[in-house]
């Protein structure tokens, strides 16, 4: 099977696989799980992309762009990381739930 | 043959750690997975031909992400029950998610199997680059404000957790303890050799895979690697170097644009005269940037406290008018 074809499948089925937990998990740091493995999802779509264009190399611009992603990806990982020590901190649980606020 | 058994067996093993890590029981067993998870994506970069990516990936994606995560999960605990929405939102998902996994996979199978892409305008061009790996020259060189703008996200996230954080010294764990020994003598034997591995791959960058995201990364985890073992990395550093050096990055970019505009070429540009040592020269603000940067980010995050003592909340204050109003009101 081509290259391009198994590893862009893989990819549409890591985004479904991230955006599913994303919805269905409760707990905070399960969705921000959830969020990286879209985002993994989208890069190895990406890069698939960029070895389907190579000629004697591969494509350097989609390298460029996940590069960036992933260094993006760390830093809204670790403010969100930040943000669920603080509410834990406040409230001693890491779900957000409508009924009640922030006491 | 072979190869394609690789791809496949690759491919197969991403989903299901992807789908045990998210939906395991124990918090911590779905850390661990999601770290297992990162390196099997940087095997898949390699099999595609991104050894750069396969590089960020592996120290960045799985390694310092991996750490925050574990850090967060010592410190609000591992779960053991599966929080999940209620009845209605599972029902919900899949019809949504789905529906929309088929189309996506409907408009990637209707991609053509070959085509050009950028390959060829980046291979024209990357003799006046200043550099000779076609990574470096569309990051540093072609593209080089996607760059400037991803270390100025770098910056905000620190911003961010600062904002957050308890003021006291920009690092240090919460408890003074002593460095373990076995840690601290397996830290003493690594920190050197990974700052000269940084060192390499930030030099290796201009004409092979490597570059300054992958030698600040590197350099990032040493610094953490010496905060696990107990110490504090910037207890030697005068008071402003910590936010000077978080900073460079943004500032190389900016004095490039300053030197670019002053000699009338368009924004950013660089004359290929100069590409080569002007490119180094921001890579190291670059990777001294992240490398500080990752690191203060995984110090800071630990000082992220529920109050600060100099901000009162309102809880606070209305328990003080309370308390002022009691006696008044039983007189």
């Amino acid at each position: 099977m081509n290259d391009f074809v198994l590893y862009s499948v893989v990819s549409v089925i890591l985004i479904a696989i991230g955006l599913h937990a994303l919805i269905v998990q409760e707990h905070l740091l399960r969705k921000l799980l959830a969020l990286n493995v879209t985002s993994s999802g989208i890069f190895l779509f990406i890069v698939a992309i960029a070895h389907r264009n190579s000629t004697t190399f591969p494509d350097p611009v989609p390298h460029a762009m996940v590069l960036t992603g992933i260094v993006v990806a760390v830093s809204v990982t670790a403010f969100a990381l930040a943000l669920v020590r603080r509410l834990h901190a406040r409230t001693g649980r890491v779900v957000l739930h409508e009924e009640e606020g922030l006491e | 043959m072979i190869e394609s058994a690789i791809d496949l067996l690759l491919a197969a093993a991403i989903i299901a750690v992807a789908a045990s890590a998210l939906h395991s029981r124990d918090l911590f067993r779905g850390v661990v997975l999601f770290i297992v998870f990162g390196f099997l994506m940087a095997i898949a970069w390699v099999r595609l031909n991104a050894p750069d990516i396969a590089l960020a990936e592996a120290a960045i994606g799985a390694g310092l992400t991996g750490a925050l995560l574990l850090d967060t999960v010592g410190q609000i605990g591992r779960r053991k029950e599966n929080e999940v929405a209620p009845a209605r939102i599972r029902v919900i998902a899949p019809l949504l998610v789905v529906p929309l996994a088929i189309l996506l996979g409907i408009a990637v199978w209707s991609l053509p199997r070959t085509s050009a892409g950028l390959t060829a305008l980046a291979e024209s061009r990357i003799a006046e680059s200043g550099v000779s790996h076609p990574v470096t020259a569309v990051l540093l060189n072609f593209r080089s404000y996607d760059t400037w703008l991803e270390v100025a996200v770098l910056l905000t996230a620190l911003v961010g957790l600062l904002t957050l954080a308890r003021r006291g010294t920009p690092a240090g764990p919460n408890e003074r303890r002593p460095p373990e020994p076995m840690l601290a003598g397996a830290t003493a034997l690594l920190i050197p050799v990974m700052i000269l591995i940084g060192g390499y791959l930030l030099w290796r960058g201009t004409h092979a895979p490597g570059g300054a995201f992958q030698a600040g990364a590197v350099v990032g985890a040493a610094g953490v690697l010496l905060i696990l073992a107990g110490y504090d990395p910037f207890r030697r550093l005068p008071d402003p170097a910590p936010r000077a050096i978080a900073v460079l990055g943004v500032f190389g970019f900016l004095a490039i644009a300053a030197v670019s505009a002053l000699s009338g070429s368009p924004f950013l540009a660089l004359a290929p005269r100069h590409a080569g040592s002007l490119i180094l020269a921001v890579e190291i603000a670059v990777a001294a940037s992240v490398a500080l940067t990752l690191t203060a980010l995984f110090a800071v995050a630990r000082r992220v406290a529920a109050m600060p003592p100099e901000i009162h909340s309102e809880q606070e204050d209305d328990e003080t008018k309370a308390r002022s109003a009691g006696p008044e009101e039983s007189r």
